[in-house]
């Protein structure tokens, strides 16, 4: 719109579309919000895709999951199955799993949208569960970001939730039985356990309630706690504006990168259609979800590996591993009358307890420690910050022990081993693998940041061999050009801060321990190079060193 | 915000920097500067990126098609075989995946190939300023101040009491969601019907099973005489009822006291429901006489009364006893004697109140 308007005399639009568009922006200000965000600009990296893959596919969710309510009835009335798939023809099985045979067989495209539905879900799950380990091993989660973290770790659990709750609606064989594995999880809960078993399945197992319960959580409670989520994320990254990897001219006051209008713009709104195109390929091509392989829900049968959806996994492998009977003595112990079901309680509760306290805490913790109050906008590279990125791999690692455990049939089967033995090597690294994680991982780290150094101070290795006049045989380094050095050399790299006193003067205790802290954190570490370095590598004289050529590699995150 | 109208990186090398002026650390180099693309020199290569891009819609096109053609054109009647539905699943999916990744790809091509690809630089301002906190904390103090609520704490306490009981009533609402437990898990299907010994009966048919029919290393899925009669609740009982029948050598099972007479010939049965979580315990592992849970794992030693051998489980699976009827017929001599499948709360209170 041109400038020319005055107060005195009101902009008239000439054409057809100008006078709608101004009937409109009259009325809602729509001119103020698209010069606030028409150009703001927003970092591109191939990183930050993992969050809009979790949104994208969660708008699949919604439109597929629309679609399927139509046609779904989640009553556990018992009928007669009289559908087109002959295998099942005048089973006796509940009006659910009926309706989901129909929507499979005789609803066109039902069999499509199940699974495109279904594919959406374990996709959604999954790309929130990078985008957030993407958060943590970059430190994006530091301040201003902290409470933006815990909206994540919140939709994580919804997600999760979404997932169980959908996942059992069809009532076939292998979700009763997933739910009545949950059932008994939750009878092992002291006091209240049975108590609650019975309100949610309204009365014994099965019951006939349970289904239609968890429909409408799936369907109205759960969707509507996501969206709100999502929506207050989303607020919070328009109020923080998006971090940034660092680089040159990229810092804590500043955000580089594509505007919104049109290049930003165009690149996620044409990535919701790759999304949706990969997940109708995969729901093209690959089964998932079989129901009508496995029949309707009954109480004797079962399929011997069977796992759950990949994101109960963890639990499920946790409920695995913990022995029953540990030397002949038994985990589950009757204490004043009343039986304490342990060796249920504990796996099915801890780990995850754990995973999730210090995913929610982990912001504060790591302020506590290094007592950094600034606001950070400029990502860590993981290697630059070799502890947080230790931790990281080391939780990490016991999620993937547990996840792993949750197929140790099939472990056993495909690579023929015992599945004992399965079972006691994953005990093992319950225990040990974290700690050997994190001190892998710091160690690599720390590697790699040296190896930053030296290409900061000497170059890149060109792969072209010279020989000296006097025989000497040497490879040619080339090196940086200060742009791609300044990305090597550009961080933070803090010492331990030790013990400060508090306003009285007193050293105390969690202070102390703090200080004990921030030294494991910090102790061991590579510092930038630094420009006096550089001229002393050069004045070394370093006859390899040759003019940066226009085929230099660029060096990437 | 930035003058971002000509797209130029007009605050590379500006910008402040932290901690610019330590000697001791590299100056930031600012933006470096921008490389032309092809299709930004070259006009011949901006209009093969044109193409690309309109071709790339235009098989978008040709995938809506495919999916209408394969919508319309596959009918699914009562005499369609699972592999038509194959068919057409599998056309849909290419059609919609072509529809959606036409208009994708050309959208991010056409982005990435002929929109300008300058990156720009734009001020971070402050979350909150301290202008806007102390004009905020006086909005607050006058708010408190005008409704009183410092000057009057009658009202304060009151309101705080109210709000806290409110929520009550919404919690006490749903009490009817499901029954108080009583001890109906203590019992299952098993227990003499008036002094009538219930048969065993072949799952799911309900035939009732011969001690004859029942050969050394056989294996039975076994459900309680009338359960398939019920008129209602079967799936309850049939989730406590379930039951492994085998017959091994009658003197490789080690009946403790008292349940010398609960097998017959070698014949034992056992509950079938895992008392880890409830799993049914499905895999007889005939030469080595264990019984494994696929969902977890727990194996139970058929001749030490399915005592847990490994994973999870804590407690043996409970044994029904059993002996032959008048007609040779396999009959439960009682129910259970201690509650079936998970273990919970109240469930040792159950086994006392079952023996005594």
């Amino acid at each position: 719109m041109s400038a020319s308007s005055t107060a005195e005399a009101p902009f008239v639009p000439e054409s057809k579309v100008g006078r709608f568009t101004n009937f409109v922006d009259e009325r809602v200000g729509g001119s103020g919000i698209l010069r606030e965000f028409g150009r703001k600009v927003f970092p591109d990296h191939w990183s930050f895709m993992f969050g809009e893959v979790a949104l994208y596919s969660f708008v699949i969710l919604l439109m597929s999951g629309t679609f399927l309510t139509f046609f779904f009835d989640p009553s556990m009335a018992e009928t007669h199955y009289q559908g087109s798939y002959t295998p099942l023809y005048n089973v006796d099985m509940s009006v659910a799993y009926n309706s989901s045979l129909n929507i499979s067989f005789d609803v066109r495209g039902g069999l499509f949208m199940r699974q495109v539905h279904h594919w959406a879900a374990l996709l959604f799950v999954a790309s929130l569960s990078v985008h957030m380990l993407r958060v943590f091993f970059t430190g994006a989660f530091r301040k201003p970001r902290e409470m933006n973290w815990v909206v994540g770790g919140v939709l994580l659990i919804l997600s999760m939730a979404a997932g169980f709750t959908g996942y059992s609606l069809p009532d076939d064989l292998l979700s009763g039985n997933g739910l009545r594995i949950i059932d008994g999880v939750i009878k092992s809960i002291p006091i209240i356990g049975t108590y609650i078993s019975f309100f949610l399945f309204g009365g014994e197992f099965p019951g006939t309630a349970i289904i239609g319960r968890l429909y409408v959580l799936h369907i109205l409670l759960v969707p509507a706690l996501i969206l709100l989520m999502i929506v207050i994320h989303l607020f919070m990254v328009v109020v923080h504006k998006h971090t940034q990897y660092p680089g040159p001219g990229r810092n804590d006051g500043n955000v580089v990168g594509y505007p919104l209008g049109p290049v930003y713009a165009a690149k996620a709104g044409g990535f919701f259609f790759i999304v949706f195109g990969v997940v109708a390929l995969m729901a093209a091509a690959f089964t998932i979800n079989p129901i009508w392989n496995y029949g309707p829900y009954d109480p004797s049968p079962v399929s011997a590996g069977t796992q759950p959806d990949w994101y109960i996994g963890f639990v499920d492998g946790a409920l695995r591993l913990m022995p029953g009977v540990i030397n002949g003595w038994h985990v589950e112990q009757t204490i004043f009358g009343h039986t304490l079901t342990l060796n249920v309680l504990l796996p099915a509760l801890v780990p995850a307890g754990i995973i999730f306290t210090v995913l929610f805490t982990y912001p504060w913790i790591e302020r506590w420690i290094t007592k950094d109050n600034r606001e950070h906008h400029v990502l860590d590279r993981p290697r630059n910050a070799p502890t947080r990125t230790a931790i990281g791999v080391a939780g990490f690692t016991w999620y993937c022990v547990m996840w792993a455990a949750a197929g140790s049939d099939l472990i056993a089967t495909h690579f023929s081993v015992s599945l004992n033995d399965v079972t006691y090597w994953l005990r093992t690294l319950f225990f040990v693998g974290p700690f050997i994680a994190f001190f892998v991982t710091k160690r690599v780290a720390l590697a790699l940041q040296r190896k930053d150094r030296e290409i900061a101070l000497h170059g890149r290795e060109t792969g072209r061999i010279v020989r000296l006049p006097h025989g000497e045989f040497i490879e040619v380094h080339a090196p940086l050009d200060e742009y791609k050095r300044y990305k090597l050399v550009g961080f933070e790299s803090p010492l331990p801060l030790p013990a400060q006193p508090n306003g009285h003067g007193v050293v105390t205790r969690s202070e102390k321990r703090r200080a004990a802290l921030s030294k494991w954190f910090f102790e061991d570490r590579v510092a930038p190079a630094t420009p006096a370095e550089l001229e002393a590598a050069h004045a070394h004289g370093h006859h390899e060193t040759i003019e940066a050529g226009a085929d230099q590699k660029s060096l990437s995150h | 915000m930035g003058n971002h109208s000509d797209g130029s990186p007009n605050h590379s090398g500006t910008v402040a920097t932290a901690g610019q002026n330590e000697v001791e650390k590299f100056q930031d180099p600012g933006l470096p500067p921008h490389r032309l693309r092809l299709a930004d020199t070259d006009p011949v290569a901006a209009k093969r990126a044109e193409r690309q891009v309109a071709i790339l819609f235009g098989i978008s096109v040709i995938g809506t098609l495919v999916f209408l053609v394969a919508y319309f054109a596959i009918d699914l009647g009562k005499d369609s075989t699972i592999a038509t539905i194959r068919t057409q699943n599998l056309l849909l999916g290419l059609g919609t995946a072509f529809a959606m990744l036409g208009i994708g790809t050309g959208i991010v091509h056409w982005a990435k190939a002929l929109m300008p690809d300058h990156e720009v630089s734009e001020e971070r301002h402050a979350i909150r300023t301290e202008e806007d906190r102390q004009a905020a904390v006086r909005i607050v103090d006058d708010i408190v101040e005008e409704t009183g609520i410092k000057r009057r704490p009658l009202i304060r306490n009151t309101l705080l009491g109210a709000i806290a009981l409110a929520p009550l009533p919404a919690l006490a609402v749903f009490g009817d969601l499901g029954p108080r437990p009583d001890n109906t898990l203590a019992h299952t299907m098993w227990a003499p019907d008036g002094g009538k010994l219930k048969r065993l009966t072949r799952d799911p048919d309900g035939t009732p099973i011969k001690a004859s029919d029942v050969t050394i290393g056989s294996a039975f899925h076994v459900i309680p005489e009338g359960l398939n009669e019920l008129p209602e609740g079967k799936l309850n009982a049939k989730a406590k009822a379930v039951v492994l029948l085998m017959r091994l050598d009658p003197s490789s099972l080690n009946p403790s006291a008292g349940r010398e007479n609960w097998s017959y010939n070698g014949i034992v049965a056992y509950s079938k429901i895992c008392t880890h979580v409830g799993c049914p315990v499905a895999l007889y592992e005939q030469q080595t006489h264990h019984l494994l849970c696929p969902c977890h794992q727990s194996t139970f030693d058929l001749t030490q009364e399915c005592k847990v051998i490994f994973g999870p489980a804590s407690r043996p699976l409970p044994q029904l006893p059993i002996a032959v009827d008048a007609e040779g017929y396999l009959v439960a001599t009682s129910d259970f004697k201690e509650p079936v499948g998970p273990s919970y709360w109240e469930r040792d209170e159950h086994e006392r109140l079952i023996n005594s």
